[in-house]
């Protein structure tokens, strides 16, 4: 186990290297630059402000200055923002979209994986046609359909909630309830398929003729195995929705991480184009390693010791 | 929300105890004076020596106060400056400076003042816009690092209340460039102890009508009134909070729940009912928006095929069906608003239109004349567009009007912004749409574009003749003469056509009617100094 954690870290820092190299290289790739605008910057201006972000240095050589800086953990200045650093965009941001990540998240299990246990045990009744009708919903909307339909109803038809905005939990709710109605869709048909696969074994008709409560036995023995699907899917999910979602904070007006991902590109704000792709190519490999770990507890058929 | 703003207020009495209130002067309005006011995104740059957008210049004019204002009727006034004489020759301007403080309770003086202007022109500043200041004496020089001492910039301060402008070559609209951030002052002190003053709320000291109290970075930016402003007497409104919402649809649903007094972005698909609402106000805006042929390559070589398209598009098609927002047709390439030499005279009058909006016998004629009788053996070719909806749909329109006009093909392609810039300065494309917004109120921000190798002709065009003009116009403080050379220039641009005017664009805002005396500028910035919110 030990030995196992030890590579996976080494390979984490390796998928981490490789991502920031090609992010790099691609970014610098695309035409255009942060000085690039309708109204053209002087050559004069141009070339002064080229030589103070070494942009005129060979490729090479500036990644290898950024390199080195990020090593030290600094993600270097915004071309875009000239009051923020890359650290202040992601300190002042992540903590926003954490937020309403944390909620969805929390929404999306509390709501899916019942959803998902009822559907299998209820197979061909009305709650699993019910259940898959609204997940099937929740899957094929997109979210700024959504977004716009809670917005009008809530907000502005029957002002029960701010339209949108930031600041305390009033805020948070139609943003998170948006959020989470794709994972919730996705967990609950997840849940589904592999509870029914799950009671249809042996060890289920067994533990039935023990005489154990049908509710022990759903949760006790069945769920245990049908859950590993669902926190397969759990490690990319956090990742992607703890980061930020771009359209709904843009509808929110949420000033959250996830706009950036998207901005930074238009911009060519280079240095936060790297940064939050790291930012997030990091979380990625880490919630990811958190799954694996979390098998061997769930499934003693899984262990990482060495063959002997 | 009134009622809640009753409450909060009467509440805060309550706790207080009436102390400290002094009775309200008549005109006052009792309703609270808070405004709402979506500016759209975050600031680049809040340093007015380096700001460039006009959501930055719409905060930082609240802020701060130049030597000179616009008035809500749009008249250029004295603000920071008492008075001032220029001398006969049109080089030498001196300014005498009221009494003011900043923010903070210090004097504004004229040293404030020459501190900002050389260090907005000083190299190390990196400010994009300091060729705004190329009009001072070695202003250019002082910038790219052709001089490097400071006191060969034209600007000095004499004393305390005197500050000395010498300028490279007569300008006439001097003070009108005066408005602008780049020649805002700044506080000397603060900008000597502490260069990152600009980039939060804590320590920022500013001259102008409003302070700013928070700044919440990509959220919002809230002001209060500066008592310390020479003019807090005229300011009514308490407080202005700008916030940074980029989409149009959420700006439009606060704005219609009340979250919004005004908007800037209002959604094209919703034009028509917003119009028939009457939440839409349209004003002027110094803009035109053009279609520019590369020239340097056959078709568009042909003066005569430019001709033809532009003939064949019908301008008032496209600004009454497509972009519904009271914009112009453009039948020349200066747009309305800008004073001519002759007082009370508009340039855009004096030079008149140089064709119809739409004129598809001439442009057939034209494009026969090319030798492209009915189009036939016109090559296929692409209009290239950055990517948005807006102009997707005009693009599509003048597709259309080309194809049924003169019988040619056109292929659309539309670009990411910055790809698009990119080529459009390499001259890699056709015909490519764009757009220009005046920096000032004179017809030179638009004619000087046009000049052989510009930094912003990106059409390949040159003119011997159209260079003489401007130069002629630059070198000048005669109005009449300058007016004249202009128009001249302006002729030869529209004879010649590298660039093909389409409409003149409008302020599109949404604005609740309960506001009043705002002063929206043609050069897109808006000035709350005398706003104030009636009772509702």
């Amino acid at each position: 186990m030990k030995k196992y954690i030890i590579n996976r870290i080494f390979s984490m820092i390796l998928v981490l290297v490789v991502v920031s190299s090609l992010t790099f290289f691609l970014a610098k790739a695309i035409p255009g630059g942060p000085f690039t605008k309708e109204k053209k910057v002087p050559d004069v201006i141009l070339q002064r402000l080229e030589e103070k972000y070494h942009f005129d240095d060979p490729l090479w050589k500036q990644y290898v200055s950024y390199m080195g800086n990020l090593l030290k953990g600094d993600l270097g200045p915004s071309f875009r923002y000239d009051a923020l650093t890359v650290n202040d965009i992601i300190a002042k941001g992540f903590p926003v979209s954490a937020t309403i990540g944390f909620l969805a998240v929390l929404l999306s299990i509390i709501l899916g994986l019942p959803a998902g246990i009822i559907s299998a045990y209820r197979q061909n009744f009305w709650q699993d046609n019910t259940v898959m009708f609204a997940s099937l919903i929740g899957i094929s909307v997109p979210s700024f359909i959504l977004a716009t339909a809670f917005m009008y109803f809530f907000g502005l038809k029957f002002k029960i909630l701010p339209i949108a905005g930031w600041g305390g939990f009033r805020y948070m709710i139609l943003p998170a309830i948006t959020l989470a109605a794709y994972p919730t869709a996705y967990i609950a048909r997840l849940t589904r398929s592999s509870m029914l696969d799950v009671l249809s074994q042996d060890y289920i008709k067994t533990a039935r003729s023990k005489g154990l409560s049908e509710f022990k036995v759903i949760t006790m023995h069945a769920l245990k195995n049908a859950i590993l699907p669902v926190v397969t899917y759990m490690g990319p999910m956090i990742a992607a929705i703890f980061t930020g979602s771009f359209i709904i904070e843009r509808l929110f007006f949420i000033p959250g991480l996830g706009k950036y991902y998207v901005t930074a590109i238009y911009d060519r704000d280079y240095t936060v184009i790297l940064g939050t792709t790291i930012f997030y190519a990091f979380f990625l490999v880490t919630a990811n390693f958190i799954v694996d770990i979390l098998y061997a507890f769930l499934d003693p058929r899984i262990t990482y010791a060495e063959k002997k | 929300m009134f009622k809640k703003a009753v409450i909060v207020v009467v509440a805060l009495a309550l706790i207080v105890g009436f102390a400290g209130c002094a009775p309200a002067a008549e005109e006052t309005p009792k309703v609270e004076q808070v405004l709402t006011y979506n500016v759209g995104a975050e600031p680049q740059f809040f340093d007015p020596r380096k700001a460039t957008g006009i959501p930055e210049f719409t905060m930082l004019l609240n802020l701060f106060d130049g030597l000179m204002r616009y008035d809500i009727q749009g008249q250029l006034v004295l603000s920071m400056a008492e008075s001032y004489d220029v001398s006969d020759d049109g080089l030498v301007w001196t300014f005498h400076l009221r009494d003011a403080k900043w923010s903070n309770g210090e004097p504004v003086t004229a040293y404030d003042f020459e501190y900002s202007w050389k260090t907005a022109l000083a190299p190390k500043t990196e400010s994009e816009y300091a060729y705004q200041m190329y009009y001072l004496k070695n202003g250019a020089a002082y910038n790219s690092g052709d001089i490097t001492d400071p006191d060969l910039v034209g600007v000095k301060a004499l004393d305390d209340k005197t500050l000395v402008a010498t300028l490279e070559a007569p300008t006439v609209y001097f003070t009108s460039l005066l408005t602008f951030t780049t020649y805002l002052p700044i506080n000397k002190k603060l900008d000597m102890e502490n260069p990152d003053w600009a980039k939060s709320a804590d320590n920022f000291i500013s001259n102008g009508p409003f302070t700013i109290t928070k700044w919440e970075h990509n959220h919002q930016i809230e002001m209060v009134k500066n008592s310390n402003y020479w003019d807090a007497d005229k300011v009514k409104l308490d407080k202005i909070v700008f916030l940074m919402v980029e989409e149009s649809s959420t700006e439009l649903m606060m704005f219609e729940n009340g979250e919004i007094d005004f908007g800037n972005n209002p959604p094209l698909p919703e034009m028509d009912r917003l119009k028939s609402e009457g939440i839409l106000t349209i004003s002027p805006y110094l803009g035109t928006y053009y279609y520019m042929c590369n020239v340097t390559e056959p078709p568009f070589d042909n003066v005569l095929v430019r001709k033809a398209f532009a003939a064949a598009i019908d301008r008032e098609s496209i600004v009454t069906n497509v972009t519904k927002g009271g914009q112009l047709p453009a039948t020349a390439f200066v747009p309305g608003g800008i004073p001519d030499a002759a007082p009370g005279a508009e340039f855009r009058d004096v030079g008149g239109t140089y064709f119809e909006p739409y004129e598809p016998e001439k442009a057939k004629q034209y494009l026969a004349e090319a030798g492209y009788p009915n189009g036939e053996g016109f090559p296929e070719f692409v209009l290239l567009y950055n990517t948005s909806e807006g102009h997707k749909i005009i693009a599509e329109a003048i597709q259309g009007m080309w194809k049924d006009t003169l019988g040619v093909t056109c292929t659309l392609t539309n670009q990411e912004w910055k790809v698009y810039l990119d080529n459009r300065s390499k001259l890699n494309y056709q015909i490519a749409r764009a757009g220009w917004i005046g920096d000032y109120t004179d017809p030179m921000t638009f004619i000087d574009m046009w000049v052989t190798d510009g930094g912003n002709n990106d059409t390949g065009w040159s003119n011997l003749d159209y260079d003489n003009f401007v130069a002629i116009a630059k070198g000048t403080g005669d109005q009449a003469v300058r007016m004249k050379a202009m128009h001249d220039a302006e002729d030869i641009l529209m004879d010649e056509m590298p660039i093909i005017p389409i409409y003149f664009y409008t302020n599109l805002n949404l604005i609740k009617p309960y506001l009043k005396d705002y002063y929206i500028s043609a050069l897109g910035y808006t000035d709350f100094k005398l706003a104030y919110i009636e009772e509702h």
